[in-house]
């Protein structure tokens, strides 16, 4: 009777139980919900992207192939005589005094003269472009739509495919591609290493290896977690003030004396890779450290034990034993700096570049910073471009990820059979 | 008998080379405090340049409603408004979605199923910021308009922007709350069984309120990291300074200013120039302190269990 008083009767138990089991129930499908919507976002992100890279496109052409060699639709179809009659007859005197100087029709290629007759003959232009989606399910409005505007040529096309990696910016959606950009990326990822590598690796050596606990290590320590969440703009702005304006003398390379007219300021190469090397080094200080806690410390005390000096230890047997991890670390704060886009935005880089980076005081577009001006811009066909370059951006991170992994495999494998 | 070889005493023996690379890593170490502070010299420096110019004030620009460099108006609040909106999206759908996410990978996954999710919260943090952006554009603006009306929701607007940040800080939200909510002591969960607490209880009883400060100092860290996010409020947000409470309305933050100004050629010295830098000046000193305040309650929170 006490028990029932106190606790309350057998039935008055077991509902408060279900009660209790239905609300760990209720939260249970609250967290798997959630969790299945983090990865519904994962997957949105990359329809959305494959969605604008593929699709119809109407494309409307100034002249017709049609009208200029008779029962011919595509330039493709010409023959080498027909391009070269048709580029002399159509070519305004200008612009073919200009491919005349560049090189004579006789010597050039085939899939030149095509490419020449396409751009200054037929011009063709994105009148709409379609999504896969809608190319997919959504047929019939896109048929109503030809329907309703004559001329117009209709095809399904990649909006990824060889001449978009092998060809320069362009003001036509359909002739603009990435090879500066690709290219600028590669270069300032190169500069980025090679001033963050060591530097960063340097001072996390220091950190996990020299310093003792006091008050300017402990600084150090602090500081460098806050300089890694510091965002990437202000990054920006510190290379603008210092490497693009104060530095100017060198990030332009006129301490050289070799700068071409093109490059009379310091946004440069040189000035975008160490920026972006400012903002990774923190990132791999923290990724250095971590991989240097994870060696065991038998492996140093042994070391001194045979009488090996500090330096000795570290080198030989501290950096092997962790090199496998730092590597994976830095190759990792490098798809971060290949990522960025705000701080090469701010410190100016160039938008419009239709020549080659050759030197570290070219100046300079990446992929993230064409991927914004195409997304920014409100002409629809610019959005697939921007698809097209963002898919071109992530299989980069993703063989760079990959290269990290089989490299750690693989030097995990050799200490393996070295041991 | 022990011999010795050699006369040089047992000791230290002098190696300047060692020396040399101690100090040398040093100064690689002291580095990253000179960015710190070349950071905070040209952010003061610049800012100082702006406000010395007489169309600036400093009362003007801390309260000012209207930010119109044009006409020599540089109150702040617009962009401020816009980016504390854009944010304050974000952490409604990142922080619970990104708890609840890492609640269910520390308590209730099977290790197949977390062998699955890591890595996909990996790839979703890898992804570069830009592509959030686009995604925001083509996806989350057309999703909005369609759902609330497109009279009502403008092509570039904050509630967009806002939740795609939201998503893009998911991710960094459920690793650190998850490593938060493993380090709390297992005996603190047996504990609360053995009293009778179901699964769900011990979860919300016990281990999150044991798990309270590092999940504080991660929330504040993604808050910071949402304040700072440059290109999804850059392309989705909208270009122009707007004071409006009506996440359905294009407004500028502060990161989309700097980023849209500096994207276009400024003269150096020009007031819009040092305009980027007191903003900056303004971003840095938010984020600074919050990634500061978040640094220092997750050490409390090592302290406690350690």
């Amino acid at each position: 009777m006490l028990s029932e008083t106190l606790f309350g009767t057998d039935e008055m138990m077991t509902s408060l139980m279900q009660k209790r089991k239905a609300g760990g129930v209720v939260w249970k499908v609250v967290f798997l919900f959630s969790t299945s919507l983090a990865i519904l976002f994962l997957l949105l992100l990359l329809v959305s992207v494959i969605d604008s890279t593929f699709g119809y496109v109407a494309v409307r052409n100034e002249m017709e192939p049609s009208q200029l060699v008779a029962g011919k639709d595509a330039v493709s179809e010409f023959s080498r005589a027909e391009l070269e009659t048709v580029l002399q007859e159509h070519l305004s005197s200008g612009i073919l005094r200009r491919v005349l100087h560049d090189k004579p029709l006789q010597e050039r290629s085939k899939t030149d003269l095509v490419s020449l007759a396409q751009q200054y003959v037929v011009k063709p232009s994105v009148v709409r472009s379609w999504g896969l989606g809608d190319s997919l399910l959504d047929q019939k409005s896109i048929e109503a739509f030809m329907a309703g505007n004559e001329g117009l040529h209709l095809t399904f096309r990649s909006w990824i495919n060889w001449s978009f990696f092998t060809s320069d910016q362009s003001a036509n959606p359909l002739n603009a591609g990435v090879r500066t950009a690709f290219l600028g990326s590669l270069w300032i990822i190169m500069i980025t290493f090679v001033f963050a590598f060591p530097i960063g690796v340097g001072a996390a050596i220091y950190l996990e290896e020299y310093a003792v606990d006091n008050k300017l290590n402990r600084l150090l320590q602090l500081n460098i977690f806050n300089l890694s969440a510091v965002p990437s703009i202000i990054y920006g702005l510190l290379g603008l003030a210092v490497f693009v304006r104060s530095m100017e003398h060198i990030t332009s390379g006129a301490f050289l004396s070799s700068v071409s007219d093109t490059t009379a300021n310091g946004r440069t190469i040189l000035s975008g890779g160490l920026t972006l090397a400012l903002l990774v080094l923190p990132i791999i200080i923290i990724n250095t450290q971590e991989a240097l806690k994870a060696v065991p410390d038998s492996l140093r005390m042994s070391s001194y034990g045979v009488g090996a000096t500090k330096w000795q230890t570290i080198a030989s047997h501290v950096l092997p034993a962790s090199i496998d991890r730092i590597l994976t670390g830095t190759i990792l704060a490098l798809s971060r700096a290949l990522g960025e886009t705000a701080p090469l935005v701010v410190i100016g880089a160039s938008t419009f570049i239709s020549v080659d980076p050759s030197s570290i005081f070219s100046k300079f577009t990446t992929l993230p910073i064409q991927i914004y001006q195409w997304s920014a811009r409100p002409q629809g066909a610019y959005r697939n471009v921007a698809g097209a370059a963002i898919i071109t951006l992530m299989l980069l991170l993703m063989a760079m990820n990959s290269f990290a992994i089989i490299m750690r495999d693989k030097i995990s494998k050799k200490k393996r059979m070295e041991s | 008998m022990i011999q010795h070889v050699g006369n040089h005493p047992f000791g230290k023996k002098h190696r300047p080379h060692e020396v040399v690379i101690e100090t040398l890593l040093f100064l690689f170490a002291l580095f990253s405090i000179l960015i710190t502070v070349g950071i905070a010299f040209i952010l003061v420096r610049e800012s100082f340049l702006f406000f010395a110019d007489p169309d600036v004030d400093l009362l003007g620009f801390l309260t000012g409603k209207v930010w119109q460099p044009m006409i020599g108006l540089f109150g702040f609040l617009p962009l401020l408004n816009a980016t504390l909106t854009t944010s304050l999206i974000a952490m409604l759908l990142g922080i619970p979605l990104g708890l609840f996410v890492a609640i269910y990978l520390a308590e209730y996954a099977s290790d197949r199923v977390r062998g699955f999710l890591k890595p996909t919260l990996e790839v979703l943090a890898g992804i570069p910021t830009i592509v959030y952006g686009y995604f925001a554009l083509t996806f989350m603006t057309p999703l909005l308009r369609s759902i609330f009306g497109e009279n009502r929701v403008d092509i570039y607007n904050t509630a967009s922007a806002g939740l795609v940040i939201g998503i893009l800080v998911l991710p960094m939200i459920a690793t650190m709350a998850e490593d938060a909510i493993t380090s709390v002591p297992k005996d603190l969960r047996l504990a609360a069984y053995a009293l009778g607490g179901t699964s769900i209880e011990t979860t919300f009883k016990v281990v999150i309120p044991a798990a309270l400060s590092g999940l504080s100092a991660t929330f504040l860290l993604a808050l910071s990291r949402a304040i700072g996010e440059t290109m999804v409020v850059a392309l989705a947000a909208g270009a122009g300074p707007n004071l409006t409470a009506n996440p359905f309305k294009a407004a500028e933050t502060i990161t989309g200013y700097i980023v849209r100004i500096s994207g276009g050629d400024v003269s150096y010295n020009s007031v819009d120039y040092n305009s980027i830098f007191a903003l900056g000046l303004v971003l840095f000193v938010i984020t600074f302190t919050l990634n500061l305040v978040s640094r220092k309650i997750s050490g409390l929170f090592h302290q406690e269990y350690d």
